[in-house]
């Protein structure tokens, strides 16, 4: 059982670092073995933000094996040095903690798949997200947590999309943990709330496309699935409904963009969501009490039907 | 309880002819019996009076707190309480085993009204998953949308969604009526064994899966039938019977349910066999 959180303003930005946590932190009974936050900044900037992962947290019931701070100082270094080597010039850059890393960079090429495989190329590195106006942060503990961790509260933006992992079929640990970027495309990021019961099969015809799997969580497929359909032109929507025969199992998952967040349900609507829509602001969550968290007043909502697909923009 | 071997002594309900059955075999059955006074009552039910009214705030209160203030408030003589603030908050409202007028303010979250028995209740709001699960009699009334496996397992009593509801609206139910004013999800009235569904809009796919009874009537359209689900004739009598729920039920008065579709068990997939092992030996 995990949770799932979503919110997108139409027409402003908000402090939706502030909001998500809130309706994360109501679902922590959920899940608390992780958190994970894409906030979607209100301008779509000229840089792009890398997240990057040198190393994984060793506390908080993590199932990683410790390693020494040098080895993420290594790794650190030999990223900014591929960094180089690709062309792209640091504007700013920022250790948040001893393994995750901030980078504001200027590049110029529009395709990431070469970026992305040359930075993942140093083992134990991994993008956990790269886009204009994404950020996706995660790490073990529960919203609170990890918002405090990473001074999320403050965080303005139009929209995001969360995750409160109870950990099942794999790992505790950050590269499992949700949400997961749209590798390679900028600005796309996929949370999940079920189980993917032909997640081999697809894992193996995807990787024989030569797309990238950095973990060997399920939840992981949808946004390889998602990216390879929109890799071959499809809309986020149109992939998102070929995601319902395609994907086998159970699941109600989100997708954002740069400017926009959907939402997908299974054929036998076998997870909960929880839908509120207004002229100016959409939630939504695994239960009702995540909404509630940023609107307590009395609201309408309902929960989406089975097999149902929808797309809303900022 | 009857007598199995001595079928000369009578119960005192029989003696009034309320049943008149002669129990042979292996059947076992309680019969009604007005001397046995103990077994009318809960353990723990009180006297309320509905005019007693009185609100309760449970913004700042947990699910457990709220409950046993509901249950305090009833000891009290409260017959009709009036939540406000409910938030969504799970469990709300759970194992009432007593008459009671019961209004939530607001929506409540998963499990609202489960395993109750009597109460009479209106939820200004929506609720989410598996509300009023195992209800056995009373009413529940919701004003607004309801979640998936709405009703799940009831045995009794009325509910009554006057939006639209999830999937798995009364599965495995085994008496009792739910009532939907709007569409419901995929398998509705999945493992269904007895009661009856009335839906007044569209119905998602798998419509009645693999049911072993009941009934159920939609008035939109059906995205596909289930297992062993089919179409039966919908008679005057069930035509009586709906306008006599609806009217009840405060939802679709005027709903024309002369066409309504009537879904019921084909029947097919039972392989149940009344035989006890020991008897099969005996046919072997």
């Amino acid at each position: 059982m995990c949770g799932i959180a979503g919110l997108i303003h139409r027409g402003k930005s908000s402090k939706v670092g502030h909001e998500l946590q809130g309706m994360l932190q109501a679902l922590k009974h959920r899940g608390e073995d992780s958190t994970g936050y894409a906030l979607y900044g209100d301008t779509e900037g000229k840089n792009f933000i890398m997240r990057v992962k040198v190393g994984e947290n060793v506390g908080e019931g993590s199932s990683s094996i410790a390693e020494d701070v040098s080895v993420y100082d290594e790794r650190k270094k030999n990223v900014e040095s591929y960094l180089s080597e690709l062309g792209a010039k640091i504007v700013k850059e920022e250790r948040v903690l001893p393994y995750s890393l901030r980078y504001e960079v200027e590049y110029n090429k529009k395709d990431l798949l070469e970026f992305s495989q040359k930075i993942e190329s140093i083992p134990g590195v991994e993008i956990l997200s790269m886009g204009k106006s994404l950020e996706v942060i995660k790490d073990l503990g529960n919203a609170k947590m990890v918002c405090d961790r990473y001074n999320l509260d403050k965080v303005v933006g139009t929209h995001a999309i969360g995750h409160a992992r109870m950990a099942t079929e794999s790992g505790v640990d950050i590269k499992s943990a949700h949400p997961f970027w749209g590798y390679p495309f900028s600005d796309v990021s996929v949370v999940h709330n079920g189980q993917l019961t032909n997640y081999w099969n697809n894992r193996r015809a995807l990787e024989s496309k030569g797309m990238r799997f950095m973990s060997e969580c399920d939840s992981e497929l949808i946004a390889v699935y998602i990216a390879e359909k929109m890799r071959d032109g499809a809309s986020l929507e149109e992939g998102m409904k070929e995601s319902l025969t395609g994907l086998d199992g159970v699941f109600t998952y989100f997708v954002a963009t740069k400017d926009s967040l959907g939402m997908a349900k299974d054929t036998m609507a076998a997870k909960p969501l929880v839908l509120y829509e207004s002229d100016d602001l959409v939630a939504m969550g695994s239960e009702e009490i995540a909404i509630r968290s940023i609107l307590p007043q009395e609201i309408d909502t309902y929960d989406p039907f089975d097999g149902e697909v929808k797309v809303w923009q900022i | 309880m009857a007598n199995l071997k001595d079928t000369e002594k009578k119960t005192k309900s029989q003696a009034m002819g309320m049943h008149t059955e002669v129990l042979t075999g292996r059947t076992q059955q309680k019969f009604f019996n007005p001397d046995e006074a103990e077994n009318f009552y809960y353990f723990g039910t009180y006297d309320v009076d509905f005019n007693k009214r009185t609100d309760l705030d449970v913004k700042d209160m947990t699910a457990a707190d709220a409950n046993k203030k509901i249950d305090s408030l009833m000891s009290e003589g409260y017959g009709t309480i009036v939540i406000k603030n409910p938030q969504g908050k799970h469990s709300l409202g759970v194992g009432i085993l007593n008459k009671l007028n019961l209004i939530f303010e607001g929506s409540l979250g998963y499990f609202g009204m489960g395993s109750c028995d009597g109460p009479i209740v209106r939820i200004n709001g929506r609720v989410g998953w598996s509300c009023a699960e195992n209800l056995m009699a009373g009413k529940v009334v919701i004003e607004k949308n309801a979640g998936s496996c709405f009703g799940a397992a009831i045995r009794g009593g009325d509910l009554i969604c006057k939006g639209s509801v999830g999937a798995r609206t009364g599965i495995d139910m085994k008496g009792g009526t739910i009532i939907i004013g709007g569409d419901a999800g995929a398998f509705t009235g999945f493992m269904m064994q007895r009661g009856r569904i009335i839906i007044l809009g569209d119905v998602g796919i798998n419509l009645g899966d693999s049911m072993y009874d009941g009934t159920i009537f939609v008035g939109g359209e059906i995205g596909s039938y289930g297992s062993d689900a089919v179409d039966a004739e919908l008679t005057k009598s069930d035509q009586d019977w709906l306008k006599r729920k609806l009217k009840v039920a405060e939802i679709g008065e005027n709903f024309d349910v002369s066409k309504m579709k009537k879904i019921v068990a084909g029947k097919k997939l039972w392989n149940y066999d009344n035989l006890e092992p020991t008897e099969k030996k005996g046919a072997i």
